[in-house]
C-alpha cells in the first residue's frame, strides 16, 4: 500500500501519547521525564516533515530544524538543572519533588 | 509491498517499540540508549518522507549531543534501578485511559480529514537543488533571523548551563589573566634591606 | 433679653466646650462662671418685671425647628411668672454653683470639661423652663439627662461613676418613654404640641375617651398619667427613685445644681406648665398626690440610717419632691412651685456646704468618721444649721412658710377625698423624720468627740478610692505622717453658702405673699390653670388650730429625739439597730429597690441582651453571614488544595485532562 501521509501522522500521534504517558506514569526519575520531552518534540518535528512533503513546502522542515535547535538548547538546560538539583538535594526521584505542596 | 512501505513499517514499529522502552525500562541508562534508537529510526523515517538534510541532522545533533549528554548525566548521577512503585499502578488505568483517548482523537481528526488518497510522499525539491541546497536556498534569506535568534538561543543555553553547574574545585590553582594584568610594582614587589647573611 | 438668659449658657458651653484646653483651666472656669452671672442677673430682672410687676407675657419665636404633615414645632421662648420663677431658681443656683465649683475643683485637671458640663446642663434647663411646645420641652429634658449623665460620670476613671450615670440615664430613660408617648397622645388629641393650642383645647377634652387595647379610656387621664410618668422619672419618685442615691457619685457642685435644684425639680415644674391639662383630670392628680406622698415617707425612713453625708441630703430631696408632688396632686400648683423656690436654696446649701465639710475632711464622706468639727469648720457649721432650720420648717424661715403650706392644704384637701387624707398622714411623719434625720446629720458632723482622728487609719482606705482623680495639695506632703486637720473652705466657695443662707432664711418671708398669699392671684395670672372646682388656696387657711401646730410639733419632736440619740446617748442608735436588725437592714438597703429591680429588670435585660449577642448575632447572622461564609471557604479550599500535591507529573496529568476536554469539545460540537 502506498504509504500516505495519515500514516506519518498516526505515528507521530502514537509517539505523542508515548512520550505524556512517559511524563505523567514516571515515578522513578526525572531523566525519564526530559526524554519523554525530546519523544514529544519528535513526534512533532515528524508530523511537520510529513507535512512539508505533502505540501511540497520546505518551510515545515525549517520549522522542524529550529525545534531541534531550541530542543537541543532545552535538554542542556533541563539537565544542567537537574544536575543542580541533585547537588543539592541528593536524589532526583520523582516522588520526592513536592516542595509545592499546597 | 514496495521496499519503501517495508521499510516505513520497520521503521515505524522501531520507533514506537524504543519508545515504550524509553518510558518503561528499568535501568536508566537503557532508556536513554532506547532513546537513541528512537532517534535513529525517527531519522529513517524522515529519510524516507524525502528531508534528508533534517535526518542525518537529527543523528549528529540528538543522537550525537543530546542523547550522549543524557547518557553522561545517567551515569553521574547514580541512580539506582527503580523498582515499580505501588503508586503507579494506581493510576495506570485512567493514564492509560486517557492516553487512548487522546489517541483516538488525533486519529479521528486523521481519518476524518479527507486525505488525498494515493499521493506519493516526495521530496520538494526546488529547481532540481539537492534536500540541503534547497534548504540552505531558504534559510538564509528567507528565514535568516530566525537563523540568528536560534543560535542566540543556543549561546544563551550554553551560558545557562556553565552558570548552572560550574563549582571551582576549591584548592585549584588557577590564573586570573585580569588580575596578573592588573599588577603593579607597588602591589607585586617589596623591597627590604636584608643584613648579609641574615635571611628573610 | 430672654435670649441672653437662655444663650449665654450655651456660649459658655461652647466656648470652654471647644477651646477649654487651649484658653486653660482658670479662663475657662472665669468665662462660663462670669456668664452665668450676667444670665442670673438677667433672671432676676425679668422676674422683677413680669413677675412681681405684673409685666406682659411674651412669647418671642426664634425661628422655625421642623413641619412634618400637620406637626408644626417652633423654637420660642415663653416668658410667663412660672417662667420667671424657674429662670431665677436656675440661674441663682447655677451661677452659685459655678463660683463654688472654682474652690471645690481646684485640683482636678479637667476642670475645663466640667464647667462646659455645667454649662450646658444649664441651658438644657433653661431651654426646658422656656419652652413653648411639648417638643422643645423635651429638647431640654433630654439635654438635663444628657448633662446628668455626663456630670455623674465626671470622673469616669471610676467605675461606680460610671455605672451610676449609666443607672441614672437609664432610668429617666424609662420615664422620658412615659413622656414622649403623652406627647404623642396629646398631639393626637388636639393636633398641636404648641402650649397655647393645647390649653385652649383642654377643657373641650375634658370626658372624652380613647379606644386602645381593647378598651375605653378617660383621654385626658391616660395622657397625664404617661406624662407624670415623666416626671416621675425625672424627679426621682417612688418606683423610679433608684438613681437618685447613686447620683451621689458625681461631684458635690453636681449634686448641688442637679439633684437639688434644678433637674429634679423639672417633673414639678412640667406637672405645673400642664396644669390646665391636669386639671381635666381628676384620676390623674390622684395618683399624682398617693405617689408623692409615698416618695415622701419612703425616702425619710431610708434617710434615717444612712452614714454618707451626702446619701442623707439625697433621699431628703427625695422626700421634698414627695411633697411638690403631694402639693401639685392637691391642686396647689403654686404651693409646689413655692415649694420648690425654697427648696432650691437650702437643698442647695445643704449640699454645699455638705461640699465644704467633705473637702475640710479630704473627701471623707461616711458621717460615722467624723464628729467634732464644729470648733474646726464654725462658719460652715453654721451655714449646715441654717440650712437645717430652713428644710425642718423652723418658724420663719422659707421652709416653714412652704412645707407648712403643704401640709395644711393636704388636711383640707383631705376633707374632700380620702387620697389627700393619706397624703397628709404620710407627709405629716415624713416631717418628723426629716427632722430627724437632719438633725443626726448636723449632730454627727459638727459635734461630739472627733471620730476622725481615731478614723485616720482606715479612713484612708476611704479616701484612698476618692483619691484616684483628686490629688488634695495637703494630702500629699501629709501622707507620711497624716494629721487631718479640717480647715475653712476657700472663699470661693463660702460666698455660694452665705448668699444661699440668706435665701433660705428670707426667701419665705420675702416671697410668701406673692407666691401663696394675697397677691397670688396677680402674681401667677395665666401661668398656672386652676380649675373651677380648685379653690385649695382660700381652703387651706380654714383648718383647725392643731393642724397649724402639728408640723411644728413634728420638728420639735425630731430635733428632741435626735438630739437625745446623738448626742446625749450615743449608745442608743448602736442598740437600736442591733435589736431592730432586720429593720434597719431593709431601711439601709433601700427596701432593697435595688436588689428588687437588678432581679426583675436588669438580669432578664442582661440575658435578654446576651440571647440576642450570642444567639441571635453569633449564632445566626455571623454563622450564616461572614463567619459561615469564610468557614465555607476554608472548606472549598481545602478540597482544592489537595489538587497541588507538588508532583509535576500530577500536573501534566491535568493538562493532559484538560487538552483531551478541549479536544473532546471540539469533535464533538463540529466547531472549527
Amino acid at each position: 500500500m502506498i504509504i500516505g501521509l495519515e500514516h506519518y501522522l498516526i505515528v507521530a500521534a502514537v509517539l505523542f501519547t508515548l512520550g505524556v504517558a512517559g511524563i505523567i506514569l514516571n515515578r522513578k526519575n526525572v531523566i525519564i521525564i526530559l526524554m519523554s520531552v525530546e519523544l514529544i518534540l519528535l513526534s512533532v518535528n515528524l508530523n511537520l516533515v510529513a507535512f512539508s512533503a505533502q505540501l511540497h513546502d520546505l518551510t515545515g522542515q525549517i520549522f522542524a530544524l529550529f525545534i531541534l535547535t531550541v530542543a537541543a538548547a532545552e535538554a542542556a538546560i533541563g539537565l544542567a538543572i537537574l544536575v543542580t538539583y541533585f547537588r543539592n538535594r541528593g536524589t532526583i526521584a520523582v516522588e520526592d519533588i513536592s516542595m509545592m505542596k499546597g | 509491498m514496495s521496499i519503501a512501505t517495508a521499510f516505513f513499517y520497520l521503521f515505524s514499529v522501531g520507533v514506537i517499540a524504543s519508545a515504550v522502552m524509553v518510558i518503561s525500562a528499568r535501568n536508566p541508562v537503557h532508556s536513554v540508549l532506547f532513546l537513541i534508537l528512537a532517534f535513529v529510526n525517527a531519522a529513517g523515517l524522515f529519510l524516507l518522507a524525502g528531508a534528508e538534510f533534517l535526518a542525518m541532522i537529527l543523528v549528529v545533533v540528538y543522537v550525537g549531543a543530546v542523547a550522549v549528554l543524557f547518557l553522561f548525566v545517567v551515569m553521574m548521577l547514580d541512580v539506582d534501578f527503580a523498582e515499580l512503585k505501588q503508586g503507579f499502578l494506581q493510576y495506570l488505568p485512567v493514564g492509560i485511559l486517557v492516553g487512548l483517548i487522546l489517541l483516538v482523537e488525533l486519529v479521528t481528526v486523521v481519518g476524518v480529514w479527507a486525505v488525498a488518497p494515493q499521493t506519493v510522499l516526495s521530496t520538494p525539491t526546488p529547481g532540481g537543488l539537492s534536500n540541503t541546497a534547497a534548504i540552505g536556498e531558504v534559510l538564509y534569506t528567507q528565514y535568516v533571523y530566525l537563523f540568528q535568534a536560534a543560535g542566540f538561543v543556543l549561546l544563551t543555553a550554553m551560558i545557562g548551563a556553565i552558570v548552572l553547574t560550574l563549582q571551582h574545585k576549591p584548592h585549584v590553582r588557577r590564573q586570573n589573566i585580569a588580575e596578573q594584568n592588573a599588577r603593579t610594582r607597588a602591589s607585586a614587589i617589596e623591597n627590604k634591606k636584608v643584613p648579609s647573611r641574615a635571611g628573610v | 433679653m430672654i435670649s441672653a438668659v437662655v444663650f449665654l449658657p450655651l456660649l459658655g458651653f461652647l466656648i470652654a466646650g471647644m477651646f477649654g484646653p487651649s484658653l486653660g483651666a482658670r479662663r475657662s472656669e472665669i468665662v462660663t462662671t462670669a456668664l452665668l452671672f450676667v444670665s442670673c442677673f438677667f433672671s432676676w430682672v425679668i422676674f422683677g418685671m413680669v413677675g412681681l410687676g405684673g409685666g406682659a407675657f411674651t412669647t418671642p419665636v426664634l425661628g422655625e425647628w421642623f413641619t412634618s404633615g400637620a406637626l408644626n414645632v417652633n423654637w420660642a421662648l415663653r416668658v410667663d411668672t412660672l417662667t420667671a420663677v424657674m429662670l431665677v431658681v436656675v440661674t441663682t443656683v447655677s451661677s452659685l454653683v459655678h463660683l463654688y465649683s472654682i474652690g471645690y475643683m481646684h485640683e482636678d485637671p479637667s476642670r475645663q470639661r466640667f464647667f462646659a458640663y455645667l454649662s450646658l446642663f444649664t441651658f438644657a434647663m433653661l431651654m426646658l423652663v422656656t419652652a413653648d411646645n411639648l417638643v422643645q420641652m423635651f429638647f431640654g429634658w433630654e439635654g438635663v439627662g444628657l448633662a446628668s449623665y455626663l456630670l455623674i460620670g465626671f470622673w469616669y476613671e471610676k467605675p461606680s461613676a460610671c455605672a451610676a450615670a449609666i443607672k441614672a440615664f437609664v432610668v429617666n430613660r424609662v420615664g422620658d418613654f412615659g413622656f414622649a408617648l403623652g406627647i404623642f397622645l396629646v398631639f393626637v388629641l388636639t393636633g398641636s404640641v404648641s402650649l397655647d393650642t393645647i390649653f385652649a383645647a383642654a377643657p373641650g377634652l375634658a370626658h372624652k375617651t380613647i379606644h386602645v387595647f381593647g378598651g375605653d379610656w378617660d383621654a385626658m387621664t391616660i395622657t397625664c398619667l404617661l406624662l407624670f410618668m415623666g416626671a416621675c422619672g425625672k424627679s426621682a419618685q417612688f418606683l423610679l427613685h433608684t438613681w437618685l442615691p447613686d447620683a451621689m457619685e458625681g461631684p458635690t457642685p453636681v449634686s448641688a445644681l442637679i439633684h437639688a435644684a434644678t433637674m429634679v425639680t423639672a417633673g414639678v415644674f412640667m406637672v405645673a406648665r400642664l396644669s390646665p391639662l391636669f386639671e381635666q383630670a381628676p384620676a390623674a392628680l390622684t395618683v399624682v398626690t398617693i405617689v408623692g406622698a409615698t416618695t415622701a415617707f419612703f425616702a425619710a425612713t431610708v434617710g434615717l440610717v444612712q452614714n454618707d453625708i451626702k446619701r442623707v441630703i439625697a433621699y431628703s430631696t427625695c422626700s421634698q419632691l414627695g411633697y411638690m408632688f403631694v402639693a401639685l396632686g392637691i391642686g396647689g400648683y403654686s404651693l409646689g412651685i413655692f415649694h420648690l423656690f425654697t427648696h432650691a436654696f437650702f437643698k442647695a446649701l445643704l449640699f454645699l456646704g455638705a461640699g465644704s465639710v467633705i473637702h475640710a475632711m479630704h473627701h471623707e464622706q461616711d458621717m460615722r468618721n467624723m464628729g467634732g468639727l464644729a470648733k474646726k469648720i464654725p462658719i460652715t457649721f453654721w451655714c449646715m444649721t441654717i440650712g437645717t432650720l430652713a428644710l425642718t420648717g423652723f418658724p420663719l424661715t422659707a421652709g416653714y412658710f412652704s412645707k407648712d403650706a403643704i401640709i395644711e392644704a393636704a388636711y383640707a384637701a383631705g376633707l374632700h377625698g380620702s387620697a389627700a387624707t393619706y397624703a397628709f398622714v404620710l407627709i405629716v411623719l415624713a416631717a418628723g423624720m426629716t427632722s430627724f434625720y437632719s438633725w443626726r446629720l448636723v449632730f454627727m458632723t459638727f459635734f461630739g468627740k472627733p471620730r476622725w482622728q481615731q478614723a485616720e487609719t482606715h479612713g484612708h482606705d476611704a479616701h484612698a478610692s476618692a483619691h484616684g482623680h483628686d490629688d488634695h495639695a495637703q494630702n500629699d506632703h501629709g501622707h507620711g505622717a497624716h494629721a487631718l486637720d479640717p480647715h475653712e473652705s476657700p472663699n470661693t466657695m463660702m460666698i455660694p453658702l452665705y448668699v444661699l443662707s440668706a435665701g433660705a432664711l428670707l426667701a419665705g418671708l420675702l416671697f410668701k405673699n406673692a407666691f401663696i398669699g394675697h397677691e397670688a392671684h396677680e402674681f401667677w395670672r395665666s401661668s398656672l390653670f386652676f380649675g373651677a372646682e380648685n379653690h385649695i388656696l382660700h381652703e387651706m387657711h380654714e383648718i383647725p388650730e392643731w393642724v397649724g401646730m402639728l408640723p411644728f410639733l413634728m420638728m420639735l419632736g425630731g430635733f428632741l429625739l435626735s438630739a437625745y440619740m446623738y448626742l446625749v446617748s450615743p449608745q442608743t442608735p448602736v442598740r437600736l439597730a442591733q435589736r431592730f436588725q432586720p429593720l434597719y437592714q431593709f431601711l439601709l438597703n433601700k427596701w432593697y429597690f435595688d436588689e428588687l429591680y437588678d432581679f426583675l429588670f436588669v438580669r432578664p435585660a442582661f440575658w435578654l441582651g446576651r440571647l440576642f449577642w450570642k444567639g441571635g448575632d453569633g449564632q445566626i447572622i455571623d454563622r450564616l453571614g461572614p463567619d459561615g461564609i469564610s468557614a465555607r471557604v476554608l472548606d472549598g479550599t481545602s478540597w482544592v488544595v489537595r489538587l497541588q500535591t507538588g508532583y509535576i507529573y500530577n500536573y501534566a496529568f491535568a493538562m493532559l485532562i484538560g487538552l483531551a476536554a478541549i479536544i473532546t469539545y471540539y469533535l464533538v460540537s463540529g466547531a472549527h
